[in-house]
């Protein structure tokens, strides 16, 4: 599973990209975890308000922090 | 890029109301007396503190400093994190792209004033400001009313309203933010007119772009109320230090400094005040919760309201950092034009209400 955490580097992405890696070891996947920083590449996935959070090339969400349990089922 | 097409891609299952609403719920609605009891009392707190704790003289100046800090440092902060928990609740009704898509193709001083008052309410976050741009700009909103938003939303915002509102009562409140509006308004229209769109950044047009249906926020009241503790828990987090940092400041200057030190420097008389207290505010940064606190101090120490309106736009609607991130979508000329249209704005007003109260 391709997990990209979208974001230039705020405390919201740094929190996104903690709490997915938590959220995807809590459920055991296998994973790879990319935070994706630059402007162009996230603008090109279309997205307008960091943090965003894309699992195997679908925009889960996108301008707020889910919770672990929210992300979990972003995940499953 | 697929994107999920069935609308609100964010939500999470509404849970069953259970005992999970009432963990996130419950404890909030048991928590307001308690903050009730706690806001009431801190007069009478803050002086226990200051003169029978530290045994300091009532009306001697360290006693005086000592007992309106105790005061005011936690009174704002209870006043902001309940704000905040408010405000952060409404937004999660609001998104970015729902006012970009109200935006979209409207053309005119409407679209602009439409931005200016949308920039108020839409939560935003100066981080987004590169993405938040492209996204408007590609949807066709105009580059005028884009840059509306953009000078409304961190200027005129619901925390520095709320903020206002308590602090210096409704006449200050309804000011600020009116000409906050029109400085916000103004200075987009102008831009608009200009026609600039030739002077972003060639990146901003080409890269491929597919605008993300409105994912919205969390929906179910758990899950809302969830992201508003975060809400608070992200804001007051960030910015508490600089608020107790300005009543320090403001404490000491309360029983230091003489109540009209400030008119010299940033009185009526002083025409040279506004430009200068623009000049000083553009490359700070600071939110509007983190400046609050000195323009309390400005104001009680003699400083024209003009003057005071015109830094603390100065200082929340323009800053060092941010127009170098939006150096990466604007090339300098239009990033020029558009420091300079809003600062000039931003001096009108000072002016104005200098000439006026």
């Amino acid at each position: 599973m391709k997990i990209e955490v979208l974001g230039s580097g705020c405390s919201k992405c740094k929190l996104l990209a903690e709490r997915t890696e938590e959220a995807a070891k809590g459920l055991g996947l296998a994973f790879t975890l990319v935070k994706v920083t630059e402007y162009p590449d996230i603008v090109v996935r279309g997205v307008m308000t960091t943090p965003g959070l894309v699992v195997d090339g679908i925009l889960k969400c996108q301008g707020h922090v889910p919770t672990v349990k929210a992300i979990q089922d972003f995940l499953r | 890029m697929t994107l999920e097409s069935n609308g609100c891609a964010c939500s999470t299952p509404t849970p069953a109301p259970g005992p999970g609403f009432w963990k996130s719920g419950g404890w909030l609605l048991a928590a307001l007396p308690a903050w009730v009891a706690l806001y009431l009392g801190l007069k009478p707190l803050a002086d226990w503190l200051a003169f029978r704790v530290l045994g300091l003289q009532p009306g001697s100046r360290l006693g005086e400093a000592v007992a309106f800090f105790a005061y005011d440092g936690p009174k704002v902060l209870l006043l902001l994190g309940f704000v905040v928990l408010g405000v952060s609740f409404v937004q999660t009704f609001i998104s970015p792209e729902r006012t970009r898509d109200l935006l979209a193709k409207r053309t005119g001083a409407w679209g602009n004033l439409l931005a200016a008052l949308l920039g108020i309410a839409t939560p935003f976050c100066s981080c987004s400001a590169v993405p938040l741009f492209i996204g408007f700009v590609r949807v066709g909103v105009p580059l005028g009313a884009t840059f509306s938003f953009l000078v409304s939303a961190p200027m005129v915002n619901e925390v520095a309203l709320f903020l206002l509102l308590s602090l210096f009562g409704w006449r200050i409140a309804l000011i600020y933010t009116a000409t906050g509006v029109a400085v916000a308004f103004l200075s987009g229209w102008i831009i608009g007119r200009l026609r600039m769109e030739g002077h972003l950044e060639p990146w901003v047009m080409d890269i491929p772009f597919e605008a993300s249906v409105a994912t919205g926020g969390p929906s179910g009241l758990p899950a809302r109320l969830a992201v508003s503790v975060e809400g608070v828990r992200d804001i007051v987090g960030k910015v508490w230090i600089y608020i107790l940092l300005g009543i320090a400041v403001g404490a000491f200057l309360h029983g230091y400094v003489p109540a009209e030190f400030m008119v010299r420097f940033m009185g009526r008389s002083a025409w040279w005040s506004v430009p200068l207290a623009v000049l000083i505010g553009v490359p700070l940064y600071a939110n509007a919760a983190g400046i609050i606190p000195i323009v309390q101090v400005l104001l009680a120490k003699g400083a024209a309201l003009g003057t005071t309106l015109a830094f603390m736009m100065a200082v929340t609607g323009l800053s060092l950092p941010e127009s170098v991130i939006l150096r990466k979508v604007m090339r300098p000329s239009l990033l020029a034009v558009f420091l300079g249209v809003v600062a000039a704005g931003i001096v009108l007003v000072g002016y104005l209400f200098n000439l006026l109260m």
